[in-house]
């Protein structure tokens, strides 16, 4: 759909606040939180799921055949709306949550101690990896996303559903969306209503340079600016290093400028004439 | 979008001569904004809120400038509202001279203890932000399209994060208080007008036309000897410098800065509040804050309570935003191009001679 959708993460908050009690209390209460491993991780999927799905059916599918420019701001307004529909609900302060602590702990692993976290977000990672890449190449649901993304116009007329194949690919990012909740909130241990922008816009920008609608391209983004970060927090000198940042995006403008559309080129996004 | 084949209502006056036609629309603007000026401070209302709507005004319309003749859609141009704002921080701070030294003390010795009337103040910003946009616009307007909406968001973030950590000059994460306020309706609505009509000077320009041609059709423009890059900058760089005279007008009204104000929730605010309005004319950027404020005022008055016979219905906190929110989804799904739609304000839409 083309759509740069802002409102990403905040279906990523909305999963993450499903885990506990909705109040304005200042500690936090678990709610789905308190279920036992394997329902919660199925329930907080379904959830991001659900939210991602709900948004399509009230808010994106009516607008179809929007500009870019239109669908942007209107993804924009759904997220500030969700994002103060939560304040009301759960107060603006961010609350601490204890979801399984045991995973943040250091354990040994190949002469290195490391909190057990990490293998498994790099395993989750990889792991959802594999799986879309299987799901895009090799069922028939994939292909006819793929076939969409390429020209939507052309795949309808092959015979695949445009709302069907919309919807799924909501329902896809609402799942991963539920992904990102879990692992974050495992990592930090805190809720907050604008956890989710923060999120976003890292992704947004690793999307962007790797080449937008291409999925090696946003693995190779999200690398490259994980990596540029890393070793700028490592090699620059102490004076200015809390400019990391403002060095990462200046590397990301030098990229855009060297290469416009992205690392991974694809045809049907560069500009026709 | 469906102003796509529109040709720039501007051009198309309602008979009485080109000129007439197009003068218009400045004087239409600039009217309606004294007119609310004057008719809220005659009814008792909030100058704060007149003032805060001529600042968005200002804001929207410098963004106005280069999104709307460019149709490149750009999310960096807070950032040179910040420029604006710190540039009248290190001029005309602070109230207490004794403020400077202490807060920022990796400014250059001979700012540190100057403190320079506010119209000085709101001219360097004016300058240093034009300086910047120069700059950044000659460097990003060799992309074009997404890439280069991309890159000015790039810009931003790196301006903020800079900003951010910059604290021997810029407070870093602190609060900057004491700052000079000159900013009032009357200046507020004064400089409003003012950039209504620098805005209106470029569109009808020939920088504004080749700009627009290029929207409209890059190839066709670069094949009639437009220079896109030139006229993309000289746009972006216009826009910078208002948008930075917005900024430290910001700075002027509500006496206290900090870096943190200029980051994202404006930037979609302002862009919001252009889009609603449709982009693609000058009346769009005003009607657009106009309108946005006027909900988000409305929602406010609500939201604190409106006596109803005896009781007093007051609605949620945080509602506000929700409806402001509701209110651009609403706009986008039923006026896609904006409510101006790409049509300019004239005396004749107003009383229509039928």
């Amino acid at each position: 759909m083309r759509l740069i959708n802002f409102a990403h993460g905040e279906f990523v908050t909305v999963s993450a606040y499903a885990l506990i009690v909705p109040t304005a209390d200042v500690t936090a209460k678990l709610f789905i939180g308190g279920w036992s491993w394997p329902l919660l991780i199925l329930a907080i999927l379904a959830f991001g799921m659900a939210i991602a799905l709900l948004s399509n059916l009230l808010v994106f599918r009516r607008l179809r055949n929007a500009a870019p420019q239109n669908l942007m701001v209107v993804s924009f307004a759904l997220g500030y709306i969700i994002q103060n529909l939560l304040m009301m609900v759960y107060g603006a302060r961010p609350k601490a949550i204890g979801l399984w602590s045991s995973l943040t702990q250091a354990t040994e692993l190949g002469g290195i101690r490391i909190p057990l976290l990490q293998p498994v977000t790099i395993g989750v990672t990889l792991l959802l990896l594999l799986a879309i890449l299987f799901f895009m190449r090799k069922t028939s649901f994939g292909i006819q996303m793929r076939a969409a993304a390429e020209d939507f116009r052309m795949a309808r007329y092959l015979g695949v559903r445009a709302d069907f194949v919309i919807a799924l690919s909501f329902a896809l990012s609402g799942l991963l969306a539920g992904v990102v909740a879990l692992l974050y909130v495992v990592q930090t241990g805190l809720l907050a209503p604008t956890m989710g922008v923060n999120i976003v816009t890292f992704a947004f920008i690793a999307t962007v340079i790797g080449g937008m609608g291409s999925l090696p391209g946003a693995v190779l983004g999200g690398l490259l600016v994980g990596i540029a970060t890393s070793l700028l927090q490592a090699y620059l000198p102490d004076s200015i290093r809390a400019f990391r940042d403002a060095f990462v995006f200046l590397f990301v403008i030098l990229l855009l400028l060297v290469r416009p559309s992205g690392i991974i080129r694809l045809k049907q996004f560069e500009e026709r004439v | 979008m469906q102003a796509q084949g529109q040709v720039s209502t501007s051009i198309v006056s309602n008979g009485r001569g080109p000129i007439w036609g197009q003068v218009q629309t400045p004087m239409v603007l600039v009217i309606m904004l004294g007119l609310i000026a004057l008719i809220s401070s005659y009814f008792g209302g909030s100058a704060q809120t007149v003032t805060e709507m001529m600042i968005r005004v200002v804001l929207v319309v410098g963004l106005y400038v280069f999104v709307g003749n460019s149709g490149i859609l750009s999310f960096g141009h807070i950032s040179f509202m910040s420029i604006g704002a710190y540039a009248f921080v290190w001029l005309s701070c602070c109230t207490l001279p004794m403020l400077k030294p202490m807060n920022l003390r990796g400014l250059p010795e001979f700012l540190q203890h100057i403190a320079l009337p506010s119209p000085i103040g709101l001219l360097g910003a004016a300058v240093l932000a034009g300086a910047v946009a120069i700059v950044v616009g000659a460097i990003l307007m060799r992309l074009s399209g997404t890439a280069a909406s991309i890159a000015t968001f790039a810009f931003l973030a790196g301006q903020y994060a800079f900003y951010m950590n910059w604290s021997g000059v810029t407070g870093g994460t602190a609060l900057l208080a004491n700052l000079p306020v000159f900013v009032g309706p009357a200046v507020g609505t004064g400089l409003a007008a003012l950039a209504i009509l620098i805005a209106w000077l470029h569109q009808e320009s020939r920088f504004g036309f080749m700009l627009r041609a290029a929207r409209d059709d890059q190839t066709a423009a670069k094949g009639s000897g437009v220079n896109v890059w030139f006229v993309r900058t000289v746009a972006f760089s216009l826009s910078g410098l208002i948008v930075g005279v917005g900024g430290a007008m910001h700075a002027g009204f509500l006496g206290i800065v900090t870096v943190d104000a200029f980051y994202l929730p404006l930037t979609f605010l302002t862009l919001a509040m252009l889009i609603v309005g449709g982009s693609r004319s000058l009346s769009g950027a005003v009607i657009g804050v106009v309108a946005l404020t006027a909900v988000t005022e409305i929602l406010r008055q609500f939201e604190s309570g409106i006596p109803v016979g005896n009781s007093v219905l007051s609605l949620p906190a945080g509602l506000q935003e929700v409806g402001l929110g509701l209110a651009i989804i609403l706009v986008m799904m039923f006026r896609p191009a904006g409510i101006m739609g790409g049509h300019e304000l004239t005396f004749g839409s107003i009383w229509p001679k039928r």
